[in-house]
């Protein structure tokens, strides 16, 4: 499906202002499995009348260098790993492993060795960056209890001390919701004197409370859909859902790098399941063809039908999804689109409705948008929306209105109160300045991260900023650096990125201040500096956007 | 080495004097097709060369998918809710009019204390609503590890660890540790977040019959003997056992005892699901392990959730350490989503702290459930299924009309007809074509702490006039 996107590019240009006019076929994607010497590259996608702004993604390949020191760092760790396994074995050092209980040293081992081989060799060295306990709300800033560990991390010690004030890069927080103050706590406050906490029953006994009602129909005039269904939990929304859409004898095709709770629902629903290339239309279209032409494989059926399970923003890799294209696609060949906004509800587009809005495209033409409400609204749960006869559909067939308990009404209170800060409906403009302040604080700190040297992946207008890291000291370095000077980071490796990619992902957020967002990035530059983080290679190649698919 | 080789060679063209023609024959004939094989070009199965692009554009035009979801028809029974207005808890109010609940599972009467709304309310005007990340990013608030220790230390065990939600609890413990080609033998009744974790974890998946000790037994034993035909293999499929203590369809206890004998004799593990029984039963509702009074580390994983006797939201695990901890990486419903909110968490430290205060509360309990099972016995058409321990218990139609649908229709109009009068009751609901053994329709009528003698009579006796008035024709 190659457009005749040469002629139309004389309009576009790159955000750093280089005309991209050659006509020459680049790959617009890096796999992580590529080698290649290519360099960074800019692409401004003006597809024709497909997309009404630019759309400037990027994934600066990993430099030869540092991607052979990672493999090395690596080997090095796994040839320790297999070094203190084998005195702990011996018992020359002290384990501190949780072990079997005496009468049941018979029975068939519950964990492999192997199974935990990273966890107990890799993990470990670098455990205390990862489930920080902190006791304050988690805002622009937020207080960080101390811990200690006298034995490398196997077990903690709090030292009754509270760091203060440290700057919130981590939490979900993308237009400042997650504050004790404010009308939504209040109104939260009051529901739960007058209501209490718990439910103590489903949606289709007796847990049903016009609140809930209240909520799922202004969530559907939020989105701009006919109807909505809300539900307690927002992993739980995708793995209860997808299998009451799909089932036996249809197709699922699922991108990529899909959030664990699709692939979930993706597995439960029976279906099967094939995967396409991260964002990549031509792959998802090759795929789609192939479906329909050839049917099942063994018994030549036709699919039932064919559901895309996609995401608003990718939180791994900052990229969004190439939503007109894939809409595009979807209408041509008769497949249902499933759009999980768990990130990009309330943080893209001018009023906050999410990548449909960003777009500027129907909410009609996706078939079952999904989101959550614990990024932009400060609260927790998730729903579905869409057309009626879906969501009736849901009422009476989804797992979680039959067997789980209905959301808890503070929460729902909550949702209440920010979405309708973010419509305006309260009066003021809170919601639309908040959303306006996150877009510009997204644009520059990844103008200032990129001038700074780093290597940063994904979309110039995507909230959610991947740094990458890829070496494994560095990843509990960075971490443990940036907590000395006060900023509170979140740093991912193995098993939730590629080995040699990890990094340290940045959550703008609506609440941070221009100064926190300056000492924020003056500091990542200092340990930048500090850690020799600044990859990135800065070269430009004018490029098309469209790209044939190279199989 | 030469000599050797020489005599390896000298053997081999001797042989092939030796050989007869046919076979010399048979091997060139063989060999020259192996080559014919190696030259000749290789067909992909799926590449069907007979189609041209043009018929490929066609099939894309003609094929029609069936509609995303089916049309659900406007009469089907779970349609439209029963609309609740007000708070949930002793008193009701249903469809407008004030009830009395016989339908929440608020079994210790904790969702309208004063004391769980202030705590919550404090630690909301601290924390805000959410936590805005999963546990590993920022989202573990010293809540969070304050009710996990407090819920290890009121079970005995050595850690606990908290899940949002009630039905992902254990629908994410299972398949954190049995894995494919692993063997659970799990109880019929099983509910449905059972089976989910157990379709999640993608292992053999044995069923015994309900609280038949006997046929677990058999099932045991036929596994023995696979083992001991292939001893390599059995020594690393994990085998496990997942039970309910109180079963919510059936509101019966599980035999405990006797499941821990048979897992140290066939080297089983157990996991004990307590969401019915925790709060419920023992002496200090710490639930079937107490009951009974079995050494609760002999029970691998005790899962249970938070929205019944400690009236908030989520669930928890607890355990040995060494069990437990593995969940914190592996479970799925615990890396991949968002914290508890810890307004939610500080309610259920409140109700622990209740429960802890006043144990007198278990023994009122389960008077009232005694209560209730005697009151309720004896009403014409319907049959009482449940132990008289059971805070929930169900009743069935005693003669079935044939059709699910009619006899949901007949308790739908019992129910009703209870709402009418001020007893607020429920259908259990179940979804029809995914449970695996699907319980006969049943009302739902729950136990809670708050209920006097004469809301129980007046229920009783509401419920016998709906059952002679609707079931006699």
């Amino acid at each position: 499906m190659t457009e005749s996107a040469g002629n139309k590019n004389e309009d576009c240009h790159a955000a750093n202002g280089v005309k991209a006019g050659r006509n020459g076929m680049v790959k617009n994607h890096h796999h992580h499995h590529h080698c290649q010497k290519q360099e960074e590259v800019y692409h401004a996608a003006c597809n024709g009348e497909l997309y009404s702004r630019p759309f400037i993604e990027s994934f600066e390949e990993t430099p030869m260098l540092v991607a052979v020191l990672t493999y090395m760092g690596y080997g090095i760790l796994t040839i320790f790993g297999y070094l203190r396994d084998f005195m702990r074995e011996w018992k020359i050092e002290k384990c501190h492993i949780a072990r079997e209980r005496e009468e049941q040293k018979d029975f068939v081992p519950l964990y492999q060795d192997f199974e935990d081989f990273y966890t107990r060799n890799l993990y470990m060295r670098i455990r205390d960056s990862w489930n920080r306990p902190i006791c304050s709300a988690p805002g622009a800033t937020f207080d960080l209890i101390e811990r200690s560990s006298n034995d490398y991390n196997w077990t903690f010690e709090y030292t009754g001390r509270v760091v203060k004030d440290v700057i919130n890069l981590g939490s979900y927080n993308y237009l400042g919701f997650a504050e004790n103050t404010g009308a939504s706590a209040t109104a939260a406050g009051e529901v739960t004197v007058k209501f209490g906490v718990g439910m103590a029953s489903t949606r289709q006994e007796m847990g049903n409370l016009d609140r809930h009602e209240e909520l799922e129909n202004l969530v559907a005039s939020f989105l701009g859909v006919e109807s909505a269904m809300a539900f307690g939990m927002g992993f739980a929304t995708n793995s209860m859902n997808i299998p009451a859409l799909a089932g036996k004898g249809c197709l699922i095709l699922s991108d990529e790098l899909n959030h664990a709770s699709l692939v979930l629902g993706a597995r439960l629903s029976g279906s099967t399941i094939w995967v396409f290339k991260h964002n990549n239309m031509q792959s998802l279209e090759k795929l789609l063809r192939e479906a329909i032409v050839h049917g099942q494989p063994r018994t030549r059926l036709t699919w039932k039908k064919i559901l895309i399970l996609v995401e608003g923003i990718y939180s791994m890799e900052g990229s969004i999804i190439r939503l007109p294209e894939l809409i595009a696609l979807k209408k041509k060949y008769k497949a249902y689109l499933y759009l999980d906004e768990a990130h990009s509800i309330g943080a893209l587009g001018p009023c906050g409705r999410g990548v449909v809005e960003y777009f500027g495209l129907d909410s009609k033409d996706v078939d079952v948008m999904m989101g959550t409400f614990t990024k932009s609204f400060g609260a927790a749960g998730g729903y579905i929306a869409g057309r009626k006869d879906l969501i009736d559909y849901l009422r009476t067939h989804s797992h979680s209105a039959i067997y789980a308990t209905s959301m808890s009404l503070p929460v729902v209170e909550q949702i209440i109160t920010c979405m309708k800060c973010i419509m305006g409906k309260d009066g003021t403009t809170i919601g639309r300045s908040r959303i306006q302040r996150l877009a510009e604080n997204t644009v520059y700190f990844r103008r200032r991260l990129r001038e700074m040297g780093f290597i940063i992946y994904g979309n110039n207008d995507s909230p959610v900023v991947p740094m990458m890291l890829y070496m494994p000291a560095k990843i509990g370095a960075f971490g443990r650096e940036m907590l000395k000077r006060n900023i509170g980071v979140v740093v991912v490796g193995f098993p939730a990125t590629p080995i040699i990619e990890s990094r340290a992902r940045f959550c703008i957020s609506a609440a941070h201040t221009k100064e926190m967002l300056d000492r924020a990035l003056d500091v990542i530059s200092e340990v930048g500096d500090l850690l020799q983080l600044k990859y990135s290679r800065h070269k430009v190649l004018p490029s098309l956007d469209r790209t044939v698919d190279e199989e | 080495m030469a000599a050797g080789q020489q005599w390896v060679l000298v053997e081999m063209v001797q042989a092939f004097y030796e050989a007869p023609a046919y076979h010399l024959i048979l091997e060139g004939i063989l060999i020259l097709w192996i080559i014919r094989l190696l030259f000749s070009k290789t067909y992909k199965l799926q590449e069907r060369s007979d189609l041209t692009e043009k018929e490929k554009e066609e099939l894309i035009e003609e094929w029609q998918p069936e509609p995303l979801v089916p049309p659900v028809s406007k009469d089907h029974p779970s349609r439209n809710y029963d609309v609740v207005t007000g708070p949930p808890s002793h008193k009701i109010i249903v469809n407008g009019k004030e009830c009395i609940n016989f339908a929440s599972f608020n079994f210790l009467g904790l969702l309208d204390s004063e004391r769980v709304k202030l705590k919550a309310l404090s630690s909301l005007k601290k924390y805000g609503v959410g936590t805005c990340g999963p546990r590993g990013f920022y989202g573990t608030f010293d809540v969070h590890l304050e009710l996990e220790e407090r819920l290890a230390r009121f079970m005995g065990t050595e850690e606990a660890i908290i899940y949002s939600y009630g039905f992902a609890t254990i629908a994410s413990a299972i398949p954190a540790y049995s894995k494919r080609g692993d063997i659970i033998f799990v109880d019929e009744a099983a509910c449905f977040s059972i089976q989910k974790g157990l379709q999640a974890s993608r292992s053999f998946v044995k069923h015994f019959k309900h609280n038949d000790m006997e046929d677990l037994e058999r099932l045991l034993k036929e596994q023995e003997i696979e083992d001991q035909k292939n001893p390599r293999k059995a020594r690393v499929i994990r085998r496990f056992i997942v039970v309910e203590g109180l079963y919510i369809n059936t509101a019966d206890v599980c035999p405990l005892p006797d499941l821990v004998r048979l897992k140290y004799r066939y080297k089983v593990r157990i996991f004990l699901e307590e969401s019915m029984s925790f709060g419920v039963l023992g002496e200090h509702g710490r639930g079937v392990t107490e009951h009974f009074g079995v050494n609760i580390d002999d029970i691998d994983l005790i899962s249970a959730n938070m929205e019944n006797a400690l009236a908030s939201i989520g669930g928890f695990c607890c355990g040995r350490s060494f069990v437990i901890d593995h969940q914190r990486l592996s479970g799925q419903g615990y890396c991949f989503s968002a914290s508890l909110p810890p307004m939610l968490a500080s309610a259920a430290i409140e109700a622990l702290n209740i429960m802890e205060e006043d144990p007198g509360i278990f023994r009122l309990l389960q008077d009232k459930c005694k209560h209730v099972h005697k009151a309720l016995q004896g009403t014409p058409g319907l049959k009482l299924v449940g132990e008289p321990l059971a805070p929930a218990l169900h009743l069935q139609l005693e003669n079935s009309s044939g059709s699910r649908t009619e006899d949901l229709k007949l308790l739908r109009a019992i129910v009703d007809y209870s709402l009418d009068r001020q007893i607020a009751l429920t259908l259990a609901r179940y979804l029809d074509k995914e449970e695996r053994f699907l319980p006969p329709p049943s009302i739902r009528v729950v136990v809670t702490v708050e209920q006097t003698q004469e809301e129980i009579q007046t229920a009783a006796q509401c419920i016998r006039e709906a059952a002679l008035n609707i079931l006699k024709r």
